[in-house]
């Protein structure tokens, strides 16, 4: 009994020395707190990163099967073949609502504006850099939803029982346009002005991000005319007509400032321009085109699956790719080098198929940028060409093909089996086979073991680069009435792709604006956004099963669904063409229904949950 | 073993029957009628055409969206309540027009029990005496009156006509499988347009096809029709 009053004893003294306050008092060993993070610039950096990151993307090497949404290709996924049936767009595609990242960006604008532990010019950029990115949402959430609450500080509810005092109203789009300007005129000076550093913020990325936001007001004010139904009374969607020329004046401006400062220069290390167009997306040393991108790297768990995804089946590194296929709409787009659109002729006058020794013959004399941009039938990836060719065409007009890559059957007139299909298909229904006839090239990574699943690519995505900029130039220019030097600028990105007859200033029209864009930034991202700004969607994705184009030229032709061209070799043995290829325009099987992009998807749908918590939400126009 | 089986059995079947104490009765008036002008049924394309109704008085606002069918005719199942009926400013090819009750565009439904409701609306345009023929074997001719209702300074062009023809009775601009346009700048005489289309080789075979016409009001998203019309080829 003894021994355990003096166990007791023990022990209750042991629980006297718990007294001291600071022995409670831990830091935590699992998360870093504030006063952790803002003592160090390293710290700081991580926490900005993890922001960079988060900015909302549409279309993004990361995601591959949304460039197969529009018209730009056509997806060859078994999962994906959807894309491909849907009558018309949902209202609620593409649309965006993610305060809480906003509120993260605020937070950290909040706490950088009070850090006291930091270098004063390394504060100065970390606070500019957390305005670009609040900015940078902002022109995402823009482009989405038209007009959006203004949110500039990181708002806290006082659990009081009534949340109503953190209900905003939306701005009007035009305040958010001049508020991501004036944003970005008051960041530069913080920013370093180096072309070298590309995946944070710079002095040349402001320019760049200015001329796209400027570009982007101008056109909704222009070309918001055409569509006056598309616009809110109170002015959340739609601006006004009258401030067209400024905002052409300011794109022009931000333009204009980059490329004259030299800091860029556009992309031209390889002779052979088609590899110089595809390298320049790839080549991540010293590219002096690039001024923004989102960048990977291997073994860091931060890679790419492009390249994976997309790679030709018959040079897989395992076993998928072939995803994306480029449409016949995109490719027939590309010019000749004589500047003059031309369809691909498959026949004759007299009905006559058109022969090829080569398959790739069929594109040549064509902006370099097409074969930078696609894979065409004959085309060479990573050192070996790929087979593309859906099968054999007899002289009596019957298709004889297999149904998987590379099937076998016995031809008429022979014993014994020969290949009858290519490694790259095109098969009908079957998923990673060139279904259209292409296979994309943009992007692709060069680098082996690229194309595994335990390896894949890191290679960049390029947001904002100089060739872009030229375009933006070119186009502020020739709204501003400015043809000559909108043909200068244009001129220059055509030259790099090979087109050195120049165009004149009669040659400068809305639809070679239009038409240069297309071929040049395919596959960046861009075409949703710019279709939406000219107002054009509704018109080249009108919900009608329209036959293909046969004038690429023009930029309001309807582009409803996507079309491909195979390859055939024709087998007519002791014949003067046996052996050559003929061509087919073929719609996919797949294709079973035409985009329809209603004047309610201009701006996407704000939903219900949101403008019930917040009834001073308007809805967004032509929804009802 | 057997015992605990049958108990089983009977606690999860006792679940089938629902708990009738705190549940609603399934709606069961049922709202129907036309989009009418003069008593004439509106006819629109499928899916495109939709308004609301409101039930006042609830925390959460929403509305329920009623589509309109091809011939004009909607009906929706509801619950008997007082709803407000609104047409959205830019639905459709037509305008809503002032009701009385209400003093506005709305239009207040009292529903207890099934009811038929006409919506009057005042269309820009309408497609009189359509009248189709097939001449030679596969060449399908639509002629008719377009009639401008709303004149003076709402009126609004037409920006253009087309005659679709399709193999199911969905007849529109996305489900044809042939339609021939033409553009408003072109239309000489709105008191007898013509258009005709050829039927491609229907397969499998089909000896009929629907027809209707259809007229697209500048700055309108919206389509007016004619009547779905089978003819035999």
């Amino acid at each position: 009994m003894k021994k355990y009053s003096i166990l007791l004893l023990l022990l209750m003294s042991l629980a006297w020395g718990c007294n001291d306050k600071a022995f409670l008092d831990k830091q935590p060993t699992n998360i870093l707190v504030d006063s952790q993070i803002w003592a160090d610039k390293s710290l700081v950096l991580s926490v900005i990163a993890d922001l960079y990151d988060r900015v909302p993307e549409f279309q993004t090497i990361t995601n591959w099967s949304e460039f197969a949404s529009l018209d730009e290709g056509f997806a060859s996924n078994a999962g994906d073949y959807g894309r491909h049936k849907n009558t018309e767009y949902g209202y609620g595609e593409w649309s965006n609502w993610d305060y809480g990242l906003i509120r993260e960006v605020n937070m950290f604008i909040e706490k950088c504006g009070t850090a006291d532990k930091l270098d004063p010019a390394v504060k100065a950029q970390f606070l500019a850099e957390g305005r670009f990115i609040r900015a940078n949402i902002y022109f995402e959430l823009v482009k989405r939803m038209g007009g959006v609450p203004l949110i500039l500080e990181p708002m806290t509810y006082d659990f009081s029982g009534d949340p109503t005092y953190l209900r905003k109203p939306r701005s009007k789009e035009v305040e958010i346009y001049d508020f991501i300007i004036k944003e970005l005129d008051e960041i530069k000076v913080d920013l370093p002005k180096s072309s070298v550093i590309k995946s944070r913020a710079t002095q040349g990325l402001i320019l760049a991000m200015k001329s796209r936001v400027c570009l982007y007001a101008a056109s909704i004010a222009k070309y918001g005319v055409t569509t006056p139904t598309v616009t809110l009374p109170a002015g959340e969607v739609g601006i006004p007509a009258g401030l067209a020329n400024g905002y052409y004046q300011k794109a022009l401006a931000a333009a204009e400032e980059l490329i004259n400062s030299g800091d860029y220069s556009l992309y031209r290390k390889k002779e052979n321009l088609s590899e110089n167009f595809s390298n320049l997306f790839i080549d991540k040393g010293n590219n002096p085109e690039a001024i923004f991108v989102r960048d990977f790297k291997l073994k860091s768990g931060k890679v790419e699956p492009w390249t994976l995804q997309n790679q030709p089946w018959s040079q897989a590194e395992d076993l998928e790719g072939g995803r994306l296929n480029p449409s016949l709409n995109l490719v027939q787009s590309f010019e000749k080098l004589d500047n003059t659109y031309e369809t691909y002729a498959t026949k004759k006058a007299d009905g006559d198929y058109i022969y090829f020794s080569n398959p790739k013959d069929m594109f040549a004399n064509r902006d370099a940028r097409l074969e930078g941009t696609v894979m065409l039938p004959g085309s060479f990836y990573k050192g070996k060409q790929l087979d593309i060719w859906a099968g054999f065409l007899l002289a009596d007009g019957t298709i004889i093909k297999g149904d998987n890559f590379g099937a076998r059957k016995t031809l008429p007139g022979k014993t014994a089996a020969e290949y009858v299909v290519g490694f790259d298909g095109p098969i009908d229904n079957l998923e990673f086979s060139a279904q259209s006839g292409f296979y994309v090239r943009k992007y692709m990574d060069l680098a082996v073991g690229s194309g595994q699943r335990g390896v894949m690519s890191e290679v960049w995505w390029i947001r904002y680069r100089l060739g872009e900029i030229y375009l933006n130039a070119a186009e502020a220019a020739f709204e501003l009435g400015n043809k000559a030097k909108a043909a200068t600028y244009m001129n220059t990105v055509r030259e790099r792709a090979g087109l050195i007859i120049p165009l004149t200033e009669a040659d400068i029209t809305f639809d070679r604006v239009v038409h240069e864009r297309k071929v040049e930034l395919a596959f960046e991202g861009h075409e949703l956004w710019d279709m939406k700004r000219w107002r054009l969607a509704h018109i080249i994705w009108n919900g009608q099963s329209t036959e293909l184009t046969t004038n690429p030229g023009k930029a309001d032709e309807v582009s409803t669904r996507v079309f491909g061209m195979w390859p055939y070799k024709y087998y007519n043995p002791g014949g003067a063409n046996d052996g050559k290829y003929v061509f087919q325009k073929i719609i996919p099987a797949q294709v079973t229904n035409a985009h329809r992009f209603r004047l309610g998807n201009y701006y996407s749908d704000i939903n219900s949950t949101i403008r019930n918590n917040n009834p001073l939400i308007t809805r967004n126009p032509n929804q009802e | 073993m057997k015992l605990q089986l049958i108990i089983i059995l009977g606690i999860l079947s006792s679940f089938l029957y629902s708990c009738g104490l705190d549940n609603y009765d399934a709606p069961g008036s049922v709202l129907e009628g036309r989009l009418v002008y003069n008593g004439e049924p509106i006819n629109v394309s499928y899916n495109d055409v939709t308004f609301q109704l409101w039930e006042p008085g609830w925390q959460k606002k929403a509305e329920i969206n009623v589509a309109v069918d091809q011939d004009g005719s909607y009906s929706a199942l509801l619950f008997n309540a007082n709803y407000k009926l609104i047409i959205p400013s830019n639905q459709g090819p037509f305008r809503s027009k002032l009701n009385a009750e209400s003093a506005s565009d709305t239009i207040l439904v009292n529903l207890n029990g099934n009811k038929v409701l006409d919506i009057e609306v005042e269309p820009y345009y309408m497609i009189r005496n359509p009248l189709f023929t097939v001449a030679g074997s596969r060449v399908v001719t639509g002629t008719f009156k377009a009639e401008q209702i709303i004149t003076g300074v709402n009126a609004k062009n037409i920006e253009e006509v087309a005659i679709y023809v399709n193999k199911t009775m969905f007849v529109d601009f996305r489900s044809n499988v042939s339609a021939t346009s033409l553009a408003g700048s072109e239309i000489t005489d709105l008191n007898t347009i013509s258009l005709n289309t050829t039927v491609p080789e229907l397969v499998p075979t089909q000896t009929y096809v629907f027809v209707r016409i259809g007229l697209k009001i500048q700055g309108i998203e919206d389509l007016i029709f004619s009547p779905i019309v089978k003819v035999n080829l």
